[in-house]
């Protein structure tokens, strides 16, 4: 199985019998596709038989502030990295292509939550659906529905433009990426992970729960009340907006204040603890 | 007995008298922070300092010796230490961070590096973390109730808190122990869970059991974590034996050294087994993965 069939196959779809891209002959470090020589034969092998396929990706901008791009560009060299190990094939900030592609895109990063009442935006994010093998939601717009939550419509010049959702109220999401904006270093973990086929590092943002309407408040309904949480503080230091002080050992959340992102419940380690990923960094 | 991995263990003790005088224990922890800060190899820590409640423990950025060393002892209630680390690497500027902290917080600390969605530009200054032993740790409320109405001191009056031999003592004015066990019921419930209890992801981690008083039983688990003590010991900051010299007898009932902790680290993860798996049968989410 290529590296999009094993990704596919892993975020719940079935794996494709012909790779749409077309193999490429450079090899990529870390790739994992090598084929096992075969060693009955006399014949000495071909030259290393490394097959990679370059994801073709399309960067979609919905209702967003283009901040999430700003944070994968917040990567500095190792945008190159990122760059280099995908085929970016559409990107409205970036490259020319005015609309989606012809045909699939094994990848579509989500930017920014649909408004309804805009056609367009509704066609953009079903479009991008039959397109995408797989689809993530990037950021905490198009996660979560962050700051569009507030969204009341009666606003001058679309003033009926006044219900935004999470994408995942549209259609379906393989992975969700919340944060406003998620940090550079995790949109690279997640990209290369990608590439590689790293399963493990890619499970809990696969997790419906990282997706859909978030809170402050799931410290509570997820953390506090199932007598989890252990005061680390964690849930503070990621809040964007501060709306999290820790009392007496407990964060105590300003509903006021909270943009709804979901970074403090995904950054809790007692909502998941990546054991096993955390021994990688002991070397 | 695990301990999770590491690549040496040894038993330590500062040799700096004034540290000496305000640490828990051997005082690894804070010799080695204002080592590291000596040496270049941080730029500041977050510690557990003073508040002005009385042994209500503030999350504190540390960026001077004075700070550190003003940090040191035990507090046995929550102190929320990664709270500060972003405000670390901001207001203070700091490239080169140390985090001490329970085992908790170390995997609090190490999860951020991998998954801190709103922790932009963090991962690469955490530059060291320090592990310190836990068995427990009980709320504010708890702490107090435990010293002013089961030792029945009045809790400002108190200069140092220690558990071990299967007591809680608080020193002072006046010397009280009361048996562990009667603490239990304050201890705080998201700790029942937890199945660490050398900071088994901290670079280096260090605690009181398995040493005696005044020394420290202290792993170093990371390239860098024994980097750093290889070259404090060489500098001649401590006097160090080897883990055997505590090894419990063979026929001993009572045991010591290693032996004694790893049935302490037994123990602690199977009540976190037991305690996971009751609350899976009531029903509640428990952390997957929790137990390792
Ligand atoms: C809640 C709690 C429970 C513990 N349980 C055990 C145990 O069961 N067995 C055992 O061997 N050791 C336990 N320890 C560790 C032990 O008490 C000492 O902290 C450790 O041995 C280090 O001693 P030291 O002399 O090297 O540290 P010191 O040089 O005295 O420095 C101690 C460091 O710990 C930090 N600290 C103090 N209180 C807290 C806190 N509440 N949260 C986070 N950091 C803090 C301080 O900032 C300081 O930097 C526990 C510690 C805590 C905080
Ligand atoms: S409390 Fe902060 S981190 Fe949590 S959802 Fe609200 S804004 Fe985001
Ligand atoms: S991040 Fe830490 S303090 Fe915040 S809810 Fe989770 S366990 Fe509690
Ligand atoms: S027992 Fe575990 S959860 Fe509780 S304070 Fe210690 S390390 Fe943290």
């Amino acid at each position: 199985m290529g590296i999009m069939d094993s990704l596919r196959s892993m975020f719940g779809g079935k794996p494709k019998a012909a790779p749409e891209v077309k193999p490429e002959a450079k090899p990529v470090p870390k790739a994992p596709e090598v084929k096992a020589p075969e060693v009955k034969k006399e014949v000495a092998p071909k030259k290393e038989e490394v097959k990679v396929t370059k994801p073709k990706v399309a960067y979609v901008h919905l209702s967003g502030c283009t901040g999430c791009l700003v944070s994968l560009a917040d990567t500095y060299e190792k945008l190159l990295d990122i760059l280099g190990a995908v085929d970016m094939v559409y990107n409205l900030t970036l490259a020319d292509a005015r609309t989606l592609p012809e045909g699939k895109v094994d990848i579509a990063i989500v930017e920014g939550g649909v408004c309804l009442q805009d056609e367009e935006s509704v066609h953009l994010i079903k479009e991008t659906r039959e397109k995408a093998g797989l689809v993530v939601a990037y950021g905490g717009c198009s996660a979560t529905g962050n700051v569009l939550n507030f969204s009341r419509g009666g606003q001058w010049n679309q003033p009926q433009h006044e219900s935004f959702v999470p994408i995942n109220r549209l259609i379906k999401v393989d992975a969700y990426i919340p944060g406003c904006p998620p940090a550079p270093e995790v949109i690279y973990n997640f990209c290369i992970a990608a590439v590689t086929g790293d399963t493990e590092y890619l499970k809990p943002f696969m997790a419906n729960e990282a997706g859909g309407y978030h809170c402050g408040c799931d410290l509570n309904t997820r953390v506090i009340e199932n007598s989890l949480c252990m005061g680390c503080g964690t849930c503070a230091a990621s809040c964007p907006t501060r709306a999290i002080e820790m009392v007496y050992g407990r964060p105590s959340f300003n509903n006021i204040r909270c943009i709804k992102c979901g970074a403090c419940s995904f950054a809790c380690p007692r909502t998941f603890l990546p054991v096993n990923k955390i021994k990688t960094l002991l070397v | 007995m695990s301990f999770g991995t590491y690549k040496e263990v040894m038993a330590l003790k500062a040799k700096d008298g004034k540290i000496g005088g305000v640490a828990q224990d051997g005082g690894v922890v804070t010799t080695l922070l204002c080592y590291a800060l000596e040496k270049g190899v941080i730029d500041g820590a977050l510690v557990a300092g003073k508040s002005e409640t009385p042994w209500m423990p503030k999350p504190t950025i540390a960026t001077t010796k004075e700070e550190i060393i003003a940090a040191a002892g035990t507090k046995y209630t929550i102190s929320p230490v990664v709270s500060t680390i972003k405000d670390a690497a901001r207001e203070y500027g700091l490239e080169k961070i140390a985090v001490v902290g329970t085992p908790c917080q170390i995997y609090a600390v190490q999860k951020m590096r991998l998954y801190g969605v709103g922790a932009r530009h963090i991962p690469d200054k955490v530059a060291m973390t320090v592990g310190i032993f836990c068995t427990e740790n009980f709320s504010y409320a708890g702490l107090r109730t435990v010293i002013e109405d089961h030792c029945k001191v009045p809790i400002e009056s108190v200069t140092k808190m220690e558990i071990g031999k299967g007591k809680f003592w608080v020193k002072g004015a006046k010397d009280v122990s009361i048996p562990i066990k009667e603490t239990h019921k304050y201890e705080q419930d998201g700790c029942h869970v937890c199945s660490d209890l050398t900071a088994e992801f901290a670079d280096i981690s260090t605690g009181s059991i398995g040493t005696p008083d005044g020394w420290s039983t202290t792993f170093a688990r990371s390239t860098r974590g024994k980097d750093l003590l290889s070259k404090a010991i060489a500098d001649g900051l401590f006097e160090k034996k080897s883990m055997d010299e505590f090894k419990s007898a063979p026929d001993a009932k009572i045991k010591s050294g290693l032996d004694l902790l790893g049935n302490l680290e037994k123990g602690k993860k199977d009540k976190a087994k037991k305690h996971f798996d009751e609350r899976k049968a009531l029903g509640l989410f428990v952390t997957p993965e929790i137990l390792y």
